[in-house]
């Protein structure tokens, strides 16, 4: 009677032993008291990952630290961050390896930056985030969220050529998706399994051997395609697995604020729709991972059009257009972008704080990889990127470090991140941004 | 089944009146479209069989097929996967893309809301071959009956008996969950319509009984090929009936579809479907500019400035029957008032008799700078950014749309501002500002492709409305194309269209849009030889789709696995031949 549940019991149970291979959700009937570790093993809390891609680079000379090492001092382009100083590594110095390969400028940038490689055609390496949702995601009910800030559904996160994740690009359809008819609330008084749940699962398992009989008449690529397929059935019965049984309760599990319907036409285009969804975007992912519904995010800034309302240029154009100016020393409406973004990014981090887990928040369980896709934006350099850490995973990275590290491949920074979350992988990229050189000074 | 799906397509189809009056298809006497020859004997130019590509359906297609099975009122809420865009088209990217988890989330969600509505009180009575014994409880024989109609058009063959089985069981075990016959029945409905089968066109081979060792398309496949190359869409049932009886593995049999399908009014869906692809119109979908520089220009200008373009290429090229290169220098188009403000003509808001009429036909006169679709709205508009125009990014479009000749990016570590910033009192217009630009040697070599061909588009602003001047200086819109002189767009035109580029260009993409992948090296001859035929019947797109979709090529394949891999043409060697070509 009263013998301790076990999480494969209950699998076996609520399936009556007729599934195989369904991933489990995070129950956190385990917690412990203060909701920071599984309360029977001691382990703590699920690390989340998370990645922030934006475009166009910072100005050379004002973000680096003058100081490496831990307790630097942050640069006038990145003071904004100083509330989050103690918990953000910099690395400074790498580049993008070219290989004598055609620039396509802001996209080998983004390839190098989430693949480690320069791909064409079919033979698309996954991107990091893909690889480390495989290790740290698979049991959720999300393997990874993706959103972009600009209205466009484009995203830097691919398990393959035929698999480009694409970006959710309203908030009030990503609440939809997250919290909407398949959210179980684990902290509701009364759980009823929805027979319609239960009648699309028996239809799915009934149908599932005649759908993987296409299999047997396909080549090669397409049967990888149809892989794909597969694994995003695979999430469509985990998610009614985890919809079919009533969760463990879950104090940090709130339901985020639903969002007003969006903006009209393109909401993202301006800098003020692209914050005003971006904040919205941090409170649903936030609460996302605080509900276990996933444990990686990638989110797609998409700067490259982005405009001041009204405004006649865009970030980018104004990267190529904008004359330096005299008395600043740099383009004037660039750096307010630059200083923009910066602000909304720390924005994100704060409402991510906000969420509280016991005696801490859902950032302490992440670690939040950010990139860009030219060092120098108004003339497409691939040397010297900015790249920032943000967050710890639990315990799993030191922080509050500047790393130089000038000329070596930027590939070193995705290794570093994946070992750190368990990725069995030795070395990352290819070519001459191939490594095997973790950054040593931020690992634990 | 009265009024069922197999039904009503029927009488869809039958109730069509031809929207192409005058459309004469030449009767096929040959087989071999493209000489392929005897079995055994090969000679250059004749068409290698490639393996079979499974192709996702596209966005627009998706739309068409469910429209055309249950009807256009069915809504189709969500968003659908995007769709992605190779060797210029995404009827060649559905030939690589999967569906992503966060896709199927979608597609799961879509199927359901879609199988809801066809089952519904509204239209079941339209949708349902049979009533259920008892409402609440399942009936297999009732499901059996719709599942099996339904899924023949989904799946576009028919369902093998345990296919039947399986979605027969799925609705009846549904329908004991759920204790209520449609709504189990439509979960069935929803597995299908997120299946494999229906989401993906796949392509089943079977020997060719004249050519030992040799593969093609089972009828149903061809079918479905034959189908999405002319309408974009499902097969009908006539085209079904067709592949059932063995009608299209006979020459005749085929023919009479095609010249079926030809004289259909959804032959224009599908010439819109493959121009829209071809043209990139999808990129209206985030067309914006700048409301304080253009303000006449806004959501509902860009849709019209969309269908402008849609409607003179059916009208020149379906209804008229002209030479395809006349798109390019032709004056006659069609106008709304909102198209006018930006022409400077007015459009009356009434039709002749007063009545209302948005669309009114309308050519230029030789004395306006209006002359072929490079000078749409859909062009100039389309490719500019959103405070200005761009004659590099004009250019590139130019070549790369049009002519199929790819540009270069540029390198790394090259400074724009000279040529962007457009407040420079020393470089007051594009092309001084271009000119500087150029003397960079390392951006020379492709600038020199793109902005001559560009620049004589600079009459027209990034919104398309015609100027004389740029910041008080007067435009020239003079230049060369691959050494040839221009003084205006207008020869430009003339120049654009008398280059054997442009036809080639359509058949290159016609034909990667019609078997869903890029033309290889090595079927550079079988290209060419299919472009000598389009050359000499005079440059009609109907005659050239009707060849191909006439063709025993066109459904041939390799068996899975055998064909040999060839490298896709690439696309340097076509900008260095470009660009060789230009003398520059």
């Amino acid at each position: 009677m009263t013998r301790k549940l076990n999480r494969r019991d209950l699998l076996r149970g609520s399936l009556n032993g007729s599934i195989v291979a369904v991933a489990l959700p995070f129950l956190d009937i385990f917690l412990n008291d203060n909701g920071t570790a599984l309360a029977d093993t001691g382990r703590a809390l699920p690390p989340c990952f998370g990645t922030w891609f934006q475009h166009l680079g910072f100005n050379p000379g004002r973000w680096i630290p003058d100081q490496v090492g831990s307790g630097y001092e942050n640069n006038v382009e990145l003071k904004v961050f100083d509330p989050f100083r103690n918990r953000i590594n910099i690395i400074s110095g790498t580049k993008y390896f070219m290989d004598g390969r055609p620039l396509e400028t802001h996209k080998t940038g983004v390839q190098i930056a989430t693949t480690g490689a320069i791909f064409e055609g079919a033979d698309v390496p996954p991107s990091l985030d893909s690889t480390i949702a495989d290790t740290i995601g698979a049991r959720t009910r999300f393997r990874s969220l993706e959103v972009a800030l600009n209205g466009r559904t484009q995203s830097a996160s691919q398990r393959s050529s035929s698999a480009v994740n694409p970006s959710e690009t309203s908030p009030a359809a990503l609440y939809q998706r997250i919290f909407g008819p398949g959210f179980v609330d684990p902290n509701a008084a009364e759980f009823t399994p929805d027979p319609t749940v239960m009648a699309r699962r028996s239809v799915l398992s009934l149908v599932a051997d005649d759908r993987i009989k296409l299999m047997r008449d396909v080549g090669a690529a397409d049967r990888a395609r149809l892989d794909e397929y597969f694994t995003s059935i695979r999430q469509i019965e985990q998610q009614l697995e985890i919809e079919l049984h009533r969760p463990a309760p879950l104090e940090t599990c709130v339901i985020a604020p639903e969002p007003a319907e969006e903006l009209p036409e393109l909401p993202g285009l301006t800098a003020e729709a692209a914050e005003n969804n971006c904040s919205l975007f941090a409170s649903l992912l936030g609460h996302a991972l605080a509900c276990d519904q996933t444990r990686v995010f990638n989110v797609f800034a998409g700067t490259l059009m982005m405009r001041l309302p009204g405004g006649v240029r865009d970030w980018h154009s104004l990267t190529h257009e904008e004359p330096i100016d005299d008395m600043l020393g740099v383009q004037k409406d660039v750096t307010w972008f630059i200083d923009w973004a910066n602000r909304i990014f720390v924005e994100f981090l704060s409402i991510l704080e906000g969420i509280s887990e016991g005696e801490g928040s859902v950032l302490d369980r992440l670690v939040i990889l950010w990139q860009t896709d030219h060092g120098y934006a108004r003339t497409h350099t691939m040397e010297n990127l900015p790249i920032m850490t943000v967050g710890n995973a639990g315990g799993r990275l030191r922080t509050g470090i500047h790393i130089a590290a000038p000329g070596d491949p930027t590939t070193r920074v995705g290794l570093t991140i994946q070992q750190a979350f368990g990725v069995p992988v030795s070395k990352w990229g290819t070519l001459s941004n191939e490594t095997d050189r973790t950054i040593n000074e931020i690992i634990i | 089944m009265s009024m069922g799906g197999m039904a009503k397509i029927k009488a869809r189809t039958k109730g069509r009146v031809a929207l192409v009056p005058g459309l004469v298809l030449a009767v096929v006497t040959t087989s071999l479209w493209l000489g392929t020859g005897n079995a055994g004997e090969t000679h250059k130019g004749d068409y290698i069989p490639r393996e079979p590509v499974m192709r996702r359906l596209t966005a627009g297609q998706y739309r068409n097929v469910i429209s055309d099975i249950f009807g256009p009122d069915i809504q189709i809420g969500g968003r659908l996967e995007p769709d992605l865009r190779e060797g210029g088209l995404y009827a060649v990217g559905a030939g690589h893309v999967s569906i992503t988890a966060a896709g199927m989330e979608q597609y799961d969600q879509m199927a359901r809301a879609i199988a809801a509505q066809v089952l519904d009180e509204q239209h079941r009575r339209m949708t349902m071959p049979c009533e259920p014994a008892d409402i609440g409880a399942p009936d297999d024989a009732c499901a059996r009956q719709f599942l099996t109609t339904t899924g023949l058009y989904l799946f576009r063959r028919p369902l093998t008996a345990t296919q039947a089985d399986v979605y027969v069981a799925a609705a009846n075990e549904a329908t004991k969950i759920v204790d209520d016959f449609y709504h189990g029945l439509s979960l069935s409905l929803a597995a299908m319509l997120s299946s494999p089968q229906f989401l993906f066109r796949q392509q089943i081979t079977e020997p060719e009984p004249d050519r030992h060792g040799q593969f093609r398309l089972d009828a149903w496949s061809k079918a479905t090929q034959l189908s999405f190359f002319l309408w974009n869409s499902t097969p009908d049932t006539l085209l079904l009936e067709a592949a059932r009886g063995g009608e299209l593995n006979d020459l005749h049999g085929l023919d009479q579809q095609v010249r079926r399908m030809m004289a259909s009014p959804r032959l224009e869906t599908g010439v819109r479907a493959f121009f829209i692809d071809n043209f990139r119109f999808s990129e209206f979908e985030t067309l914006t500019k700048d409301a304080r520089l253009f303000p006449k220009f806004g959501a509902s200008v860009a849709a019209d400035a969309r269908e402008q373009t849609l409607r003179t290429i059916i009208d020149l090229l379906l209804h008229r029957q002209e030479d395809y290169r006349k798109l390019f220098t032709t004056r006659k188009t069609f106008l709304t008032p909102r198209l006018g403000a930006i022409y400077r003509v007015p459009v009356s808001h009434s039709g002749p008799n007063g009545a209302p009429e948005r669309w009114r036909p309308h050519e230029f006169s030789p004395s306006e700078p209006n002359i072929g679709i490079l000078t749409h709205i859909s062009f100039t508009g389309l490719h500019s950014p959103p405070g200005r125009g761009s004659p590099t990014i004009r250019g590139k479009a130019m070549r790369e749309v049009m002519l199929c000749q790819l540009v270069p990016a540029p390198p790394a570590e090259v400074p724009f501002d000279i040529v962007q910033d457009i407040t420079n009192p020393l470089y007051k217009t594009a092309r001084e500002r271009l000119t500087a630009h150029r003397r960079e040697p390392v951006c020379a070599g492709c600038h020199n492709l793109m902005d001559p061909i560009g620049l004589a588009l600079e009459n027209f602003d990034g919104a398309g409305e015609y100027r004389q001047f740029e910041n008080g200086v007067p435009i020239d819109p003079s230049g060369e194309f691959d050494t040839l002189p221009f003084r205006d767009f207008a020869e430009l035109s003339e120049l654009i269209a008398g280059s054997r580029a442009l036809s080639s260009c359509l058949v290159n993409r016609l034909l990667s849009y019609a078997r869903g992948r890029g033309i290889d090296h090595d079927e550079r001859a079988w290209v060419e030889k299919t472009e000598s035929l389009f050359i000499d019947g005079g440059y009609r797109l109907p005659d050239l789709m009707r060849r191909i979709a006439t063709s025993d090529d066109f459904y041939r394949v390799a068996a899975p696995g055998t064909s040999k891999i060839a490298q896709e043409a690439d696309p340097q060697d076509e900008a260095i031949k470009s660009s060789s070509g230009s003398g520059q």
